[in-house]
Parts: structure tokens; C-alpha cells; sequence
């Protein structure tokens, strides 16, 4: 256990020499990169003998209140930290190449501090067994990717992303403390080993809606989301596919580590989270598709996966408290799963966009376009990653699609209400994967299809070895997860068994009647390789000896087809966006065209949140009406601040006295 | 094994004869001759020995887009069973995998037509994704009260359980999921009254203007990965109907066959009767056939 310290160690370490070596761009980063990758990897190469033999204890005293350094890796700690080592570590080696660009305009060294100790918090997260120690390395985690979302701080939406942020993450903070002290209450102690004895009444259930808030604060539950739309487009790109590839997954394990501590959970709780999972999913890539702007795409579209994992999580709770072991161990394995699959796919699909922007200098949709011809190992990635978060076939999205869908429609078999519940899973994840399919296809189809739509194009080419290199492990660790789906779900037994208590040998009668489906399912995703490699040798055979011309697009007879006769993005979604517009509420602004030769002529569609327009700034307008009634007590005088502070001390001792 | 073999080999070789079907329909209606049963097969063997002709905005997209979903198809077809027989593949949730390959057709298609760079072709896929979204709903919602009814979430074994099959007990359930099913099938495979298949107008422009820029033999692929898609599809609709007769398998599968034959002149009809809906209202008839199997899913709950 000792070794994992030595991890964080090189971590904080890198990440302070690079912030000292601010002033030299190149050293800082060198620095700071190298500092991440070798911790990541010596992590990944020691953590799997620990994954095997079970968890290991690490416990020292703590002069902190309450705390305890206290730290220990389970497998449902390992679920989790596997995908944050890996994706960590390919990120930082694509964000040295990615920061150049940035060299003498930024201060590199601070980046990569903040980065490195992002890195070193989210590893203690996963691994902290003392309610101290996680609030502390929760707000280190909120406190430097906060700072990596104002790199670029002067450009002012990204002032205000991570304003939105930082307040965001602190009231889910708030909730935290909340559940910790009604966790800690029981047993007087904030060691999770204290917690033993179950909390009774109502407190179990006060307890999961302040984790269901606050952690998914972090995680991005609607209506709690509003901050990831925002923070994620503002961050670098290797920053944002570590947010909302593995740092929002966070959220989802402080959920999954809370509920070991509640007992057997009460329905409603799993009825809860299927709500909000198929509120996330459908509004997630609704909203996603109304996008131009290409990272704020992708940020939608973590909300629509965070919600397909509140699914499988929900299906499990349901199936704990209702005793059916198909529902909770399929659950809950499909939700696990889809953490990881998301963090590679998401994490692939942000790098992909990265490196669109850093090329191209845009994340306009609607500008690009033809980038597969200049950037076709790019394209080819990002191609994988797209059909891998549509769910399609032979990739890793589908395997943890599948077991939702296979544990729901075991659901619509049983009770009444479950079958109700299943059956709008099954339809919502219907809706969500054809949703994401007119996404994808309107990401893809229109920044690396078709012709350049302006300028921004013509410079574009591949980017460097260290960029391209992390994708492309990231494409075939997507593939590998698919071909691979029946050993991968045994992987997950021993966490599925932390959190369901299920008996081991009915996980194992679970667990083996989805590999036989998930065989059959790598069967016929071999055979549609296998068909597509015949179809491309007979075409192949057949065209050998014939003329292979290269002309315009066909454009009904008409010759000379201009890049900007191609459907756009906002064209492409249109009506799918007019048809859910009462949802959606894009706003349109252009003016009508009356002359008979129109001259310039200007259309635009915006789509703001929906929670946002409707809930959050109506709210905040009247708290900050409220507020500015207190204008009285802040003077703007440092010597009157101390003296509140001093006479709120003063106070608290004599009520103690 | 062999059977199911030959069930396969049967599925890859009539399914194009089913388009000559509907057309020789529809010149009925319109008091033409109409063109031979065989069209499809002399057309997909013609445009096999073209050369090739490909516009300079594509790239390799454009020509894996047409072996992709055939490929997609092909493989769907070992999941579809026929003429109440076990398919090549079948387990416990293949209709998931089912619905999920035509998606990886769809996603190909798609792509391939955005790679043109063409107005036409965005246009048309712009359509088919935004079809898709109200269609998928609709189909897993009618197979799963079809799963409730039987207790089966494979293929197979649901269109060869008991439940189905005495259709007097629980004919209301199974007319709404085929009705649904019905629906979605016109507008999968690209006919009347969603679309139309013989024109590629842009009052028409979904299928057809997707493929508009495809020529040879990656365009015989496209056709004949039609003619499959026409095929499982519609097995579904046939699986529903059709009962094991006690002759064995060779009875079965003519009488299979010609179910699929009657279920095309159907759709002949349907395209000779009814004339194509605005695009618009394209949506609200799918969203019936949402209703529809939500309702049977609701009968499915008793």
C-alpha cells in the first residue's frame, strides 16, 4: 500500500518543481508531463497484483480533527482507479504536445501543478476511508480543476464557466458535509470502517438524497448539471477529456461507496435514479444535439452517459431491495462498465476535438469540415470513438448498453412496478441511442466529411506523434473492451459484491448466464468484420482491371458545387431540434429575406440550457436581490473582516463555555 | 445445423425477388406490365460489372459506408428466425443486438452520405436520423410486450412460444404490436406512405437522396443490403403470423415464403393506394406506432 504514497508523491512533487519552473515553458512542461505518466504507470503496473489479492490497509493517525490518513483499495476502489490511472496518463502525455502551443503565453508550470495534484486527488478520492480526508481531497480535486478551467481565464465566458463552476461544486460540497456528519453520527467516529451499524428511520434516506445531490453535483445529474456544459468546453481539451472522462465519474462512485454504508437500499431510491437517468440521458443528448459548438457538444453528451449509468445503477438498487439478483447484479455491472467504457470513449472523443481545435484554431461545427482527407488518423479515432458512445455494435459502448438493456428486459418479467420502470429504460435508452446516432452523425459526418466549409481548414494537418499516439490507444482499448466482453464482466464480481452483498455463487450463476449473450454478441461482431473483409476483396477483385474515375459531386447536372452548398450541422439537426422545440427553446435570430437579391443575409440558432434559463436564473436573480440587502456588513475594510472573525470566535467560545 | 445453413443461403437468395413482387403490384394497379419479377437480381448482376465513379470530395468513408451496412444486414439475418425455426444465432437478448446492427447499418449509411459534400445527401440523412428517433422507440417497445407476453427476450424463442401462437387469446395484443410493427417497417425500409423508392425528387428526399452519389458495385451492395433489411424486417411481421405446419420443414419454409410474397403484394398496395405523407406528418405516424405498442405493452400487463 505504502507504494501508491510514493505515486502521490511523485505527483505533488513533479507537479511543485514544474510550478517553480514556471518561467521555462519547455522545462515546466517536461517536467510536469513526465511527473504524471510515471506515476500513472508504475501505478497501473503495481495495482494489478493489489486488484487480485483483495484490499490493503493503509492507516496513520492524523493531527486533523476527525481524521485519519486512512487509505485502502477494494475492487470497487479499482473499477474506478484503473480508468483514472490509464486516461491520466495518456492525457498527459497528449497535453505536452498540446500545451506547446501555448508556450510563452501561458504559465505552463502552474497547468501542469494543477494537473498533477487533479491527478493525486482524484487517486485519494477512490482510495480514502476517512470522511476527512475524502472532503479534503474532494475540494483539492474541485479547487485545481477549477484552476485548469480559468487557463485561459482571460477570455471572459471562460471567467464565468468557472465561476459557475466553483459555486456549483461547492454546494454539492455543502450536501456532502451534510451526509458525512449523518453518516458519522451514529458511531462518533468519520472512519468508513466505523460505519457499521446501518442508521435507522429516516436517516438512510436523508442520507442517499444528500449523496444523490451532492455527488451528483460532480457527476452531472440533471437538474444538477449546469456547471458541465459550461466548464468543460472552457478547460484545454487533454483537461477536459480528464474531467469528464474519470473526475465526474467521481461523483458516480461516491454514490455507489455511500450506498455500502445504507443497508438494503428502499425501492424508491432505485426509482429515483432511473428517473434521473433517463431525464440526463434523453435531455443530455437532446440538448448535445442542438449544439455548434463541439466540446459543449461532447459536455452534453457526458451528462446523457452519466445518466445510462444512473440507469444501471438504479436497476441495481431496485434489484437489491426487491431481492432479485438478476436486476442488481446485471445493474450494477452495466453501470460499472459504462464508467469505464465512457471514460476511454469520452476521454478519445475530447482528444479527438482537441486536436481538431488546436489545428484548425475553432470548435465551430459548422466552419469545418472534409478534415478526414488532412487528419485521417484523427478522423479515424474519432470515428471509433463516435460509433463506441452511440452504442454500435462491435464496440466497447454497446457491451455496457446491452447489459442495461438485457437486465431490463429480465425487469419487465417481474412486478408491476419494476416492469413499468424497465420498460422505460428500454425506451428511453431506445430514444437516447438513435438521439446519439443523429449526434454523432452531425459531429462526424460534418467536421471530417464533405469539403472545408471555410478557411479554418486549409492549415489543418495530423498533429504530432504524442497527440495522435493517446487516441489511437484509446480507439483500441475501445475496440479490445468489445471483443473482449465476456472476460470483462467477470472483472467486476468482487465489486458487484462489495455493494450488493449478493451471494458470491449467485453472482457467479448471474454473471455466467450474460457471458454466453456476450459471446454470441463477439461471434457476430467477428462475422461483420469477417463479411465486411469478403465484401472489400470482391469489390476489390471486381474493380481490378476497371476505370476508377474521380469527378465532381453529382449535383443534379449542376457543375461547379461549392463547399457551401453542403448541409451544415444546423441544417442536418434541424428537424429533429423543431420538433422537440418546446423543450429545447433554441433561439433564432436572422432576418427575413424580402428582396429578390438578397445581399448579406445572417441566421443564427443558440440553445441555452433549459435548467439554466429556467430554474437556476430566475432563482439567482432573487437570491442576489436578497443578498444585496447585506451590502451593509461588507465595508471592503480587511480590518473589519478580521474583526468579524474575531468576534465569531469569540462567540463560539462562550456558547461552548 | 445444415438446415439452418440452408435457411441462410434461402434468406441471401429470395430476398431480392420480393422488391420484383411489389413492383409487378404496383403496375397492376397502374395497369402496366411492369417490369420482370427478376429486376432486382439482373440489376444488382448488371451494376457489378461497372466501373466506378466516385465524386473527389469523398474519401474511403463513402466506399466502406455501402460493405458496412451489408455486412451489418447480412449478420442480422443469422439473428432473425425463419419460418419458425431457431436462427443461426440466438441467446438471451438478441434482439438487441438485432435492432443494433440495422443502427450500425444506419450510422454507415449516413456517413457515407454526408462524404459526398452534397446538399442532397445531407438533406437525406438529416431525414433518415431524425426517422430513426421516433421509429426505435416504437420497435423495442412493441418487442418487449412481445417479450412480457412470451417471458423471452430472444428472437427465436419468442416467435416460437406457445403464447403466440393460439392468437385467440391474445389477438388484441399482437394486432397492436403488429400494426406498430407494420409502421415501422414501411418507414425502415423506405416506402410509401414515409418515402418513396422510386424517385429521389427533394420532396422525396430520404433513402433514395442518400445514395444518390453511389454507383456500381458499391450501389449493388446498397440494393441488395436493401433487399435484406426488406427481408428481416418483414420476418418480423411473418414471425408473428406464421404457425409450424406439421409437414416438416420444407412445407414450412414455401409457406414462409409465400407469407413474405403476400406481405410485399401488401405493401405493393399500400404504395399503389395511399400517397406519400408530408414530410412533417412523418413523425406524428410514427409516434402512432409508438402509441400502438405502448398500448399493447399495457395489455401485455394484466
Amino acid at each position: 500500500m505504502y507504494f501508491l504514497l510514493y505515486f502521490l508523491g511523485i505527483l505533488v512533487i513533479s507537479g511543485l518543481f514544474a510550478v517553480c519552473l514556471g518561467r521555462s515553458s519547455k522545462a515546466a512542461n517536461v517536467i510536469g508531463a513526465l511527473g504524471t505518466v510515471t506515476a500513472c504507470s508504475l501505478g497501473l503496473m503495481s495495482f494489478f497484483p493489489i486488484g487480485n489479492s483483495g484490499s490493503s490497509i493503509l492507516n496513520i493517525p492524523w493531527s486533523i480533527p476527525f481524521g485519519s490518513f486512512s487509505l485502502s483499495l477494494d475492487a470497487l476502489g479499482s473499477v474506478f482507479l484503473a480508468p483514472i490511472l490509464i486516461l491520466c496518463a495518456l492525457s498527459a502525455l497528449y497535453g505536452f504536445e498540446y500545451l506547446k502551443h501555448y508556450y510563452g503565453r501561458k504559465n505552463i508550470g502552474s497547468a501542469w501543478f494543477f494537473y498533477n495534484i487533479l491527478v493525486a486527488s482524484m487517486i485519494t478520492v477512490v482510495l480514502a476511508r476517512n470522511a476527512m480526508l475524502f472532503l479534503l481531497a474532494w475540494e483539492l480535486m474541485s479547487v485545481s480543476s477549477f484552476f485548469l478551467v480559468l487557463f485561459e481565464g482571460e477570455k471572459k465566458e471562460v471567467a464565468r464557466a468557472g465561476l459557475i463552476y466553483l459555486i456549483a461544486t461547492h454546494i454539492g460540497t455543502l450536501f456532502l458535509l451534510v451526509m458525512f456528519i449523518l453518516l458519522g453520527q451514529e458511531s462518533g467516529s468519520f472512519d468508513f470502517a466505523a460505519w457499521k451499524t446501518v442508521p435507522s428511520g429516516f436517516t438512510p434516506s436523508i442520507i442517499f438524497l444528500c449523496a444523490v445531490i451532492g455527488f451528483g453535483t460532480k457527476a452531472g445529474f440533471m437538474p444538477m448539471h449546469i456547471w458541465l456544459p459550461e466548464a468543460h468546453p472552457a478547460a484545454p481539451s487533454h483537461v477536459s477529456a480528464v474531467m469528464s472522462g474519470v473526475m465526474i465519474k467521481t461523483g458516480i462512485y461516491g454514490i455507489i461507496r455511500m450506498l455500502t454504508f445504507l443497508g438494503v437500499p428502499l425501492a424508491w431510491w432505485g426509482y429515483l435514479l432511473i428517473a434521473i437517468g433517463i431525464t440526463s440521458g434523453a435531455l443530455g443528448v437532446l440538448f448535445a444535439l442542438a449544439q455548434h459548438d463541439l466540446k459543449r457538444l461532447l459536455a452534453y453528451h457526458s451528462i446523457e452517459n452519466i445518466g445510462i449509468i444512473a440507469l444501471g445503477i438504479g436497476l441495481g438498487i431496485l434489484g437489491m431491495s426487491l431481492n432479485n439478483p438478476v436486476l442488481a447484479v446485471i445493474g450494477f455491472t452495466g453501470g460499472l462498465l459504462h464508467v469505464i467504457n465512457h471514460a476511454f470513449f469520452k476521454g478519445l472523443l475530447f482528444l479527438g476535438a482537441g486536436a481538431v481545435l488546436h489545428e484548425t484554431g475553432t470548435r465551430e461545427i459548422d466552419v469545418l469540415g472534409g478534415l478526414l482527407k488532412k487528419m485521417p488518423i484523427t478522423g479515424f479515432c474519432f470515428l471509433v470513438g463516435s460509433a463506441a458512445i452511440c452504442g454500435i455494435p462491435p464496440l466497447n459502448g454497446f457491451i455496457s448498453e446491452f447489459l442495461i438493456y438485457f437486465a431490463s428486459f429480465k425487469g419487465i418479467l417481474a412486478s408491476l412496478p419494476v416492469t413499468i420502470m424497465s420498460l422505460g429504460i428500454i425506451a428511453s435508452l431506445a430514444l437516447i441511442g438513435s438521439l446519439a446516432v443523429a449526434c454523432f452523425t452531425k459531429a462526424f459526418g460534418i467536421i471530417f466529411l464533405g469539403e472545408a466549409r471555410s478557411a479554418h481548414c486549409d492549415k489543418a494537418r495530423e498533429p504530432k506523434i504524442l497527440m495522435r499516439g493517446p487516441m489511437l490507444v484509446l480507439a483500441v482499448i475501445c475496440v479490445f473492451i468489445g471483443l473482449m466482453a465476456p472476460f470483462v464482466v467477470r472483472i467486476f464480481k468482487k465489486a458487484v459484491f462489495d455493494i450488493t452483498q449478493t451471494p458470491i455463487n449467485a453472482i457467479d450463476t448471474v454473471v455466467a448466464g450474460v457471458v454466453s449473450p456476450l459471446s454470441y454478441i463477439v461471434i457476430a461482431a467477428l462475422l461483420v468484420y469477417f463479411i465486411f473483409l469478403f465484401l472489400f476483396i470482391v469489390r476489390r477483385g471486381l474493380l481490378r482491371k476497371r476505370e476508377i474515375r474521380r469527378v465532381v459531386t453529382w449535383d443534379c447536372g449542376y457543375a461547379r458545387p461549392q463547399a457551401r452548398m453542403q448541409y451544415t450541422a444546423s441544417s442536418f439537426v434541424q428537424p429533429i431540434v423543431d420538433f422537440f422545440k418546446n423543450t429545447l427553446r433554441t433561439h433564432k435570430s436572422g432576418h427575413k429575406i424580402n428582396e429578390y437579391f438578397p445581399k448579406d443575409f445572417s441566421y443564427q440558432t443558440k440553445t441555452p440550457d433549459l435548467f439554466g434559463e429556467t430554474i437556476f436564473k430566475p432563482a439567482l436573480d432573487i437570491i442576489h436581490r436578497l443578498v444585496e440587502k447585506l451590502t451593509f456588513i461588507q465595508h471592503g475594510q480587511l480590518k473589519i473582516y478580521i474583526l468579524y472573525i474575531l468576534a465569531t470566535l469569540i462567540a463560539l467560545f462562550i456558547w461552548k463555555f | 445445423m445444415s438446415m439452418k445453413i440452408a435457411q441462410f443461403v434461402l434468406i441471401l437468395m429470395v430476398s431480392p425477388f420480393l422488391f420484383g413482387v411489389i413492383n409487378r403490384t404496383k403496375a397492376f394497379f397502374a395497369g402496366r406490365k411492369g417490369a420482370p419479377l427478376f429486376q432486382l437480381y439482373y440489376d444488382i448482376v448488371k451494376l457489378l460489372h461497372k466501373s466506378a465513379v466516385y465524386s473527389k470530395s469523398t474519401t474511403w468513408i463513402f466506399i466502406a459506408g455501402p460493405m458496412v451496412s451489408l455486412s451489418a444486414v447480412i449478420v442480422a439475418s443469422l439473428i432473425i428466425p425463419f419460418a419458425g425455426w431457431p436462427s443461426i444465432i440466438s441467446f438471451d437478448g438478441d434482439i438487441i443486438l438485432f435492432f443494433y446492427l440495422l443502427g450500425l447499418a444506419r450510422f454507415f449509411t449516413c456517413l457515407a452520405a454526408l462524404d459526398a459534400g452534397s446538399s442532397f445527401e445531407g438533406m437525406g440523412a438529416s431525414r433518415e436520423v431524425q426517422f430513426a428517433v421516433f421509429a426505435e422507440p416504437a420497435l423495442f417497445v412493441s418487442l418487449a410486450a412481445l417479450a412480457r407476453l412470451t417471458g423471452k427476450s430472444s428472437l427465436t424463442d419468442i416467435f416460437g412460444s406457445p403464447q403466440i401462437h393460439p392468437w385467440v387469446s391474445y389477438g388484441p395484443l399482437l394486432c397492436l404490436a403488429l400494426g406498430a410493427l407494420f409502421i415501422v417497417f414501411l418507414a425502415e425500409n423506405s416506402r410509401i406512405p414515409v418515402d418513396d423508392p422510386n424517385t429521389h425528387l427533394e420532396l422525396t428526399m430520404i433513402h433514395e437522396a442518400m445514395v444518390l452519389d453511389h454507383g456500381g458495385v458499391d450501389f449493388a451492395y446498397i440494393l441488395y443490403g436493401a433487399a435484406i433489411k426488406f427481408w428481416i424486417l418483414g420476418s418480423l411481421l411473418t414471425g408473428i403470423i406464421f404457425k409450424e405446419s406439421s409437414y416438416g420443414w420444407g412445407v414450412d419454409t414455401i409457406i414462409f415464403i409465400l407469407l413474405m410474397v403476400l406481405l410485399s403484394v401488401i405493401v405493393g398496395v399500400v404504395e399503389s393506394a395511399l400517397a406519400r405523407l408530408r414530410l412533417l406528418k412523418v413523425p406524428h405516424f410514427l409516434i402512432v406506432a409508438l402509441s400502438l405498442s405502448l398500448v399493447a405493452f399495457i395489455i401485455s400487463l394484466r
